[in-house]
């Protein structure tokens, strides 16, 4: 169990993070979200003992990390944002240094194998580091992180440098860690945290802007319904507004022009208490209209992201908006970044995961 | 710190580092011997010991420049400070693969005994030990100012040429206090002046003061390494 009290550190007069407090409790896996340079890593490098936070203080299963920080160092597995790998020793001799590191007493041979097995790096076991591809170098950094089967793992960005299948695999083995071991992970690709956290802190410019389950935090964000419809066979756009505003439910219409010929785009406010899709459905038929379209506009986990980071609408602990050029840049990364990890977690086969990913990361 | 001084020594081994540092050591050990022993007929070597303050002056910062400095630069520093071990068992463990890799060349002059033995029919056996003693303490006094500042500074390069800088200068401080005229500065300058104090070893003379002072440099620098990576934990 990690607690973390008012955390705070300065880089000189640079304030990286500013009172941060969170608890994870035992068996959970903790998400944490956030642009680059928000905090993330010196918040990990904290909590690993890395790094001492300028106030506050950090709970490893009851220790202190400065007061006794062999001791809370013993519990936690830690994988930083560059694994430290020497590139002069071979998988076995550094995951063997690893081992004697921290003093295992697991029977090693079996062990470390057991390690190798869960990320997969036994083909190259015997092979220098420093001629492995990134991502074996990123799953060896993992291993080193799980030998000695600390009850506390800390995973700074655990998929960066791997292909799809193998964030898959990773993400797979995380979710299977997380049922016996107490899991922090950060990146800032939404989709990731998502598909293996139970909770999600999302913290920017070194504070924590919300801490909560997926779907809580999805709910205090969306404040209405919208849909988005295509209606064809009107001759007017105003007639079709008309009869939309009359349904019972329907807050608010806005046209958004024409993408297909002889059609006409709305989107609608919608009362979330009221379902509308049926009278909806009938009005249009009625005046002989068709409906091409209906969707729903839920918030995706990155309108979510950017509407709390961004501060624009929403009002979380009072803080405000960053600048619009930070903003325009965070959209493209987490454009490209969630694109790519999205396509992934959809579709079945390698191969079109690769194009996705492609796609992604020229951004 | 075992594992700490077991991957160190190794790593010297798998690298070029360790067997540069023993070919010159064994080179100019040989030819010292050659020439003041062999040539010169004397079973006295303390001309060899003192000629061999020289080399390790030079070549201790190659065998500890890299022990921080790579970590640092090579961020596997962070694997180190996030393992469950003490800053003072990193630094020892460190400290004592370079001195292993410094004892291992002194390993030469084992057959050198044995040939001056055969050859003199015997040899000062507490002159030696002596002598033992003072390369020993010498070579550890240069680790322990090498690592510290290999500590220092990301660059390998710059912690050889800042580490050599020191110890010439510890070198050279007792030619130069003979030179001062004010008492009390010449007293501080001979105290930490490391080649008088060797020299007294190499003559066979096994002064207290100075085992005293070469085990303090040793423990002092290592505190102060051990001090700058908490100091670095907290900046």
């Amino acid at each position: 169990m990690i607690e973390v009290k008012h955390l705070t550190k300065y880089y000189g007069s640079k304030r990286a993070v500013n009172d941060i407090s969170f608890t994870v409790s035992e068996g959970e896996i903790l998400g944490f979200l956030g642009p680059n340079g928000a905090g993330k890593s010196t918040t990990m490098n904290i909590l690993t003992g890395y790094i001492s936070s300028s106030d506050g203080e950090v709970l490893i299963n009851g220790v202190d990390i400065l007061d006794d920080p062999v001791a809370a160092k013993k519990n936690i597995g830690y994988l930083p944002e560059l694994p430290p790998l020497y590139l002069d020793m071979t998988v076995k001799e550094y995951l063997g240094f690893v081992y004697d590191l921290k003093k295992c007493r697991l029977p090693k041979e079996a062990h470390l194998e057991e390690v190798c097995g869960l990320v997969r790096i036994k083909d190259v076991y015997d092979r220098m580091i420093k001629n492995l591809s990134k991502g074996y170098k990123q799953r060896v950094g993992m291993a080193q992180a799980l030998v000695g089967n600390p009850p506390i793992l800390i995973l700074d960005e655990p998929t960066v440098g791997l292909d799809p299948k193998q964030i898959i695999d990773i993400r797979n083995l995380i979710k299977k860690l997380g049922k016996k071991h107490t899991v922090i992970l950060s990146s800032h690709i939404l989709s990731e945290i998502q598909a293996v956290a139970d909770r999600i802190v999302i913290i920017n410019q070194g504070e924590i802007v919300a801490d909560d389950t997926m779907d809580n935090i999805t709910r205090s964000v969306e404040d209405e319904l919208r849909y988005t419809l295509r209606v064809s066979g009107a001759d007017d756009e105003k007639k079709v507004i008309e009869v939309l505003k009359g349904i019972k439910g329907v807050k608010d219409v806005s046209s958004l022009g024409s993408a297909e010929e002889g059609s006409f785009d709305f989107e609608l406010d919608v009362d979330e208490d009221t379902d509308i899709r049926r009278d909806l459905f009938k009005r249009i038929a009625d005046r002989n209209w068709y409906m091409l379209g209906l969707k729903s506009n839920e918030m995706t986990l990155e309108d979510i992201f950017l509407k709390i980071t961004m501060g624009s609408d929403v009002n979380f602990k009072g803080r405000k908006p960053v600048d619009e050029q930070l903003q325009r840049q965070l959209m493209q990364q987490i454009g490209g970044a969630v694109a790519a990890a999205e396509a992934m977690s959809k579709s079945g086969s390698g191969q079109s995961f690769e194009l996705a990913e492609e796609e992604g990361s020229e951004e | 710190m075992t594992a700490i001084f077991k991957r160190e020594l190794k790593a010297y081994f798998y690298s070029p580092m360790a067997y540069i540092y023993l070919t010159v050591f064994f080179f100019i050990s040989g030819f010292l011997f050659l020439m003041s022993n062999l040539a010169m007929k004397t079973s006295n070597m303390s001309y060899v010991f003192s000629g061999v303050f020289t080399i390790i002056m030079i070549m201790l910062p190659l065998l500890t420049m890299r022990l921080f400095s790579d970590e640092k630069k090579l961020k596997t520093e962070q694997g180190l400070l996030t393992a469950p071990v003490s800053l003072s068992g990193i630094v020892f463990g460190k400290f004592f693969a370079a001195f292993c890799v410094f004892l291992t060349g002194m390993l030469v002059y084992i057959p050198y005994l044995f040939t001056l033995n055969k050859l003199a029919g015997k040899i000062a056996v507490p002159s030696i030990i002596c002598n033992f003693v003072g390369l020993i303490l010498l070579g550890g006094a240069f680790i322990s100012i090498g690592l510290f500042i290999s500590s220092l500074t990301e660059f390998q390069i710059v912690a050889a040429i800042l580490t050599f800088i020191v110890n010439l200068f510890l070198y050279m401080i007792d030619m130069l206090a003979s030179s001062v005229s004010i008492d009390a500065v010449k007293k501080a300058m001979t105290a930490i002046g490391f080649y008088n104090r060797y020299t007294e070893f190499t003559q066979g003379i096994l002064n207290v003061t100075s085992v005293v002072f070469f085990l303090s440099v040793i423990f002092i620098f290592n505190f102060l390494t051990v001090r700058i990576l908490e100091k670095r934990r907290w900046s």
